[in-house]
């Protein structure tokens, strides 16, 4: 044996000391069960408890936004839709309304009710998506099941409506692409009586049981100053405390004009955001019951697009939109031509996921997925 | 125990056409009747004396002829059939419950379930077919050693506790006073091989899995194994016979032991790593756990090692609490014999009823586990070890001190 | 009126006016209903975004972007007050030759990744941000493909 190549045992416990052994980071992702699309959240455990984390994002960026700007303003429309799948209703009334902005008109009454029945439809869809997430990342096949199948009538009603099921293409610069079909009220209707109901199943399968409880309440605790401070927006915030929403508080379309209430918990936890949720998808219901008695009152023949110039005068112009997911804002330059000369895209994810840190650190690695699934994860967005 | 007839003789027609009992042959391993054994050696009977007198034919007067329906090949052989026909047994029942669970949850959460051949039967048995045929990937930097050989243990010890399980007091592997000793030892032996596997696979999801699987092993093991010697002294033994005929001569153990029954129901599922314990390979947060960087067929076969155990962990809540293959009224059916009863009688002592008793009651306690596994999420680590140590345990010692009272008391 | 007082639910008139009396630099470019649009010069962003932070109490900083205008650049923040609903724009102007601007995220966490998404796309510096880096594009882009100087392939 060479004395001269054994490694005095100070300098290896010195050189462990340095290299942190007693932790590791786990990278979760793009490819991993729980992130439900491609991004990667790294947690450093110590044990099992995440001491740091790093959300990364991009792999899915399209340069969506530069690709607007060589485009006509009616061609941006189905590219909208696919900003995200779960909320392209949402997304693509955002466009329009900002292009409205811009040109300064004022659309007919029964688009805006037309508008909003969508926008509801479009978010307990999203919400219902959500839920199925969180069934399969508490480990529990039924919820998520459950909610696929309710889910199937709300996107029969988009069939209803405009003939497609996710990517919409519905709503118009200047109003909506067709009116309420036949029978249209009488089916949405029935369906939220139905869901009003269906619902209820769902709730008691996780509220009910005392390990879906235990599995959100009391983890993950943000004050409502972080979290108007990270930016989290949408039901998230709302589970912290925070008591704004642009429904209400910003009113576009006619919000202003429909009665409901904004649920808002101070708990903070996991389990509020959660609760917010649930509770925002019956308030959906009652707004679509308003929406459609005003369409129907408004009559047959009431006008529901005008014509609008294809080029926009030059400025800015920027509108906001309660998302699913929070507050999503397109923010539109042009300069006088037919296509836009900037058109930015918030996203109410690209935000929320930031403060992936300040959801995780703290809870145990059992729970990241439980914690995240608050987000409600949507790629397409988040990259753009 | 009387003789059991009907099914050799439905096989063979008169037992005594080829060979008398059994029994008789003086190499016999056995002490009393088995019946799995019994039709082993009638097969092997069969089958070696046709080959024995082809070669016969052909070379007549050869020493193969004469050593093959020689009595100690004869046992040999027929040892070998009896083991085939011991894990076939145990093999199909995990494929009957496997279709079981996945039409149950099919039907609970709003879907149809598989639904190829025999009301979806046959898709089991084609995704066995399907991870044979699957590329056997092993990743660079495993361990390989250990990597193979711990998936080979985990799988042969769930393969080995799974034949040890008897299903009545003619069809068993080994009759030992300690068997449910013997039969907990080996189910506890596993998750150290899963700690070790997890460690050898190079990958942090593996080894956190690994770490949880111990975790989980050491914080149910301590009160499963206080109920079974609670069990063991209800019944004055640890023979799995005795437990069960104990139970068929008072009453069967989940009236007077109704905490230990509930404690047993949910750790066996935590012993099985089933939902809602199945924290070693969640695969939320773990992607597969332990499992994650093995594929194609050895990953099939950490499949059905994991139903073997679930159902081994139903036949002891079985033994155990429910009366094992006894009902009441009807003891374990060996009143009825061929000669001596006609009708339904005859009927009964034809079947093998012990068998399909035991059988079906563990399929019952099985739907029990489905249940729980559509309506519950996946308990948390810590949760799981405050679950284990601080409700489990006391409730367990409960449990013994109430039988230990009920056995001063002389009530039992 | 004090200019150092906090205004809990500030309204438009209040805004523009205490934005006026403060900072003197300030251009109010017009109102609307809950809307401020206004000017600022960039050397004075960090100390308008705190005061609009604390004494107004906006607390979400909803949006930073960029847009290059050729010859210059402009960052647009918008902010939002949650008691009241209301959105102040600040335009900031940036001359090309230098494209520094101090970075808003000390003041809110939530600016973080849009300044650091605009640094990547259009190459406008945030001085003082914790941790300037790509997030969306490859680490190994060293171009900013928003620009306008930047052409896509297949159109021009």
């Amino acid at each position: 044996m060479m004395a001269d190549s054994i490694v005095p045992v100070k300098e290896i416990e010195e050189k462990a000391e340095k290299m942190d052994t007693d932790k590791m980071w786990v990278i979760m992702g793009p490819q991993h069960p729980f992130s439900h699309g491609l991004w990667t959240l790294k947690v450093k455990l110590d044990g099992e408890i995440v001491t740091d984390a790093e959300p990364i994002v991009g792999y899915l960026h399209r340069g969506w936004e530069k690709e607007t700007e060589n485009r006509t303003y009616p061609k941006i429309i189905p590219m909208a839709d696919r900003l995200c799948y779960a909320a392209s209703m949402t997304y693509t009334h955002l466009y329009c309304m900002t292009v409205e902005k811009a040109l300064g008109i004022d659309i007919p009454e029964k688009a805006k009710y037309i508008r909003i029945v969508a926008d509801e439809v479009c978010r307990i869809n999203s919400h219902l998506m959500w839920l199925a997430a969180v069934g399969t990342d508490l480990g529990n096949l039924t919820v998520f099941l459950w909610c696929m199948r309710e889910r199937e009538y709300f996107l029969d009603l988009n069939v209803k409506l405009c003939g497609a099921r996710m990517t919409t293409n519905f709503p118009r610069i200047g109003g909506v692409r067709n009116d309420t079909t036949e029978l249209f009220d009488r089916d949405i209707l029935r369906t939220v009586q139905h869901f009003e109901k269906a619902l209820w199943d769902i709730i008691y399968l996780i509220d009910d049981s005392s390990i879906f409880v235990s599995r959100m309440k009391g983890i993950s605790y943000i004050t409502r100053e972080q979290a108007a401070n990270v930016g989290l927006t949408g039901p998230a915030m709302r589970g912290c405390g925070v008591d704004f929403d642009l429904r209400r508080d910003d009113p576009y379309d006619n919000y202003d004009k429909i009665d409901f209430e904004v649920p808002v918990l101070q708990e903070g936890d996991s389990y509020a955001r959660y609760m917010i949720r649930v509770e925002e998808m019956f308030q959906s219901c009652e707004i679509i019951k308003q929406a459609v008695g005003k369409i129907k009152a408004l009559g047959k023949n009431a006008p529901y697009r005008i014509k609008t110039p294809s080029r926009v005068p030059a400025g800015t112009a920027f509108a906001k939109l309660e998302d699913p997911r929070g507050e999503s804002m397109m923010y539109l330059v042009s300069d006088g031509t037919d296509k836009p000369y900037r058109l930015k895209v918030r996203s109410p994810i690209f935000v929320n996921v930031s403060s992936a840190r300040l959801q995780s650190v703290g809870v145990r690695i059992a729970d990241v997925p439980a914690v995240l699934a608050q987000i409600d994860m949507c790629l397409g967005e988040t990259d753009r | 125990m009387v003789q059991y007839t009907g099914l050799s003789e439905f096989i063979c027609g008169n037992p005594d056409w080829i060979y008398p009992n059994p029994m008789l042959n003086e190499y016999c391993p056995f002490d009393t009747y088995n019946l799995a054994y019994d039709l082993a050696y009638k097969v092997w009977e069969i089958l070696g004396g046709t080959i024995a007198w082809l070669i016969n034919l052909i070379w007549p007067g050869n020493p193969i002829s004469s050593w093959l329906i020689d009595d100690p090949t004869m046992v040999l052989f027929a040892l070998i059939v009896f083991m085939l026909l011991i894990f076939m047994v145990a093999f199909v029942n995990v494929l009957i419950v496997l279709w079981m669970e996945r039409k149950c949850m099919g039907r609970m959460m709003d879907r149809r379930g598989t639904m190829i051949g025999l009301k979806g039967f046959l898709q089991c048995v084609g995704d066995g077919f399907k991870t044979f045929l699957k590329e056997n990937t092993i990743p660079k930097k495993v361990d390989k050693m250990t990597y193979m050989w711990t998936v080979s243990l985990i799988v042969g010890l769930s393969v080995l506790v799974a034949c040890m399980v008897p299903l009545s007091q003619r069809w068993y592997v080994v009759n030992y006073d300690s068997g449910l000793l013997i039969i907990m030892a080996f189910f506890a032996l596993a998750p150290f091989f899963i700690l070790v596997s997890g460690w050898s696979q190079n990958n942090k999801y593996s080894l956190i899995g690994g770490m949880r699987a111990a975790e989980l092993m050491i914080s149910y093991e301590v009160p499963m194994l206080i109920l079974i010697a609670t069990t063991a002294l209800m019944a004055g033994s640890f023979n799995i016979g005795d437990i069960v005929y104990a139970q068929n001569d008072s009453l069967w153990y989940f009236i007077p032991q109704i905490l230990g029954f509930i404690v047993f129901f949910f750790c066996a599922p935590a012993e099985a790593e089933r939902v809602p314990f199945d924290i070693a390979e969640a695969e939320a947060e773990l992607v597969e756990g332990w499992q994650t960087e093995y594929a194609g067929m050895k990953w099939g076969l950490i499949m059905l090692a994991d139903y073997l155990r679930g159902t081994v962990s139903c036949g002891m809540v079985v033994i155990l609490y429910l009366g094992g293959w006894t009902l009441p009224f009807l003891g374990d059916f060996s009143q009825f014999t061929i000669e001596g009863s006609s009708g339904i009688g005859y009927l009964l002592a034809w079947l093998p009823m012990p068998e399909l008793v035991f059988i079906l009651k563990s399929y019952v306690v099985f739907f029990f586990m489905i249940l729980t596994r559509c309506a519950l999420a996946r308990v948390r680590t810590d949760q799981i070890l405050n679950i284990g140590w601080k409700v489990f345990m006391p409730l367990a010692v409960i449990n013994l001190v109430i039988v230990l009272f009920l056995r001063v008391g002389g009530v039992i | 009126m004090d200019s150092d007082a906090v205004l809990q639910k500030p309204s438009v008139d209040e805004i523009t006016q205490a934005l006026k009396e403060k900072f003197p630099c300030v251009e109010i470019k017009g109102t609307a209903v809950r809307r401020v649009f206004a000017k600022v010069p960039r050397e004075h962003i960090f100390k308008i975004c705190k005061y609009i932070h604390d004494n107004l109490t906006f607390e979400h900083c909803s949006i930073v972007m960029g847009i290059d205008y050729v010859d210059h650049m402009y960052t647009v923040y918008i902010l939002t007050n949650y008691y009241t609903g209301t959105a102040i724009e600040l335009t900031a102007d940036i001359p090309a030759d230098d494209l520094h601007i101090d970075s808003v995220t000390p003041i809110w966490q939530g600016a973080n990744w849009h300044e650091r998404e605009t640094w990547e796309l259009f190459g406008i510096v945030f001085d003082n941000h914790p941790k300037l880096e790509r997030l969306l594009t490859p680490k190994t882009y060293e171009f900013f493909p928003f620009r306008k100087s930047y052409k896509l392939r297949g159109w021009e």
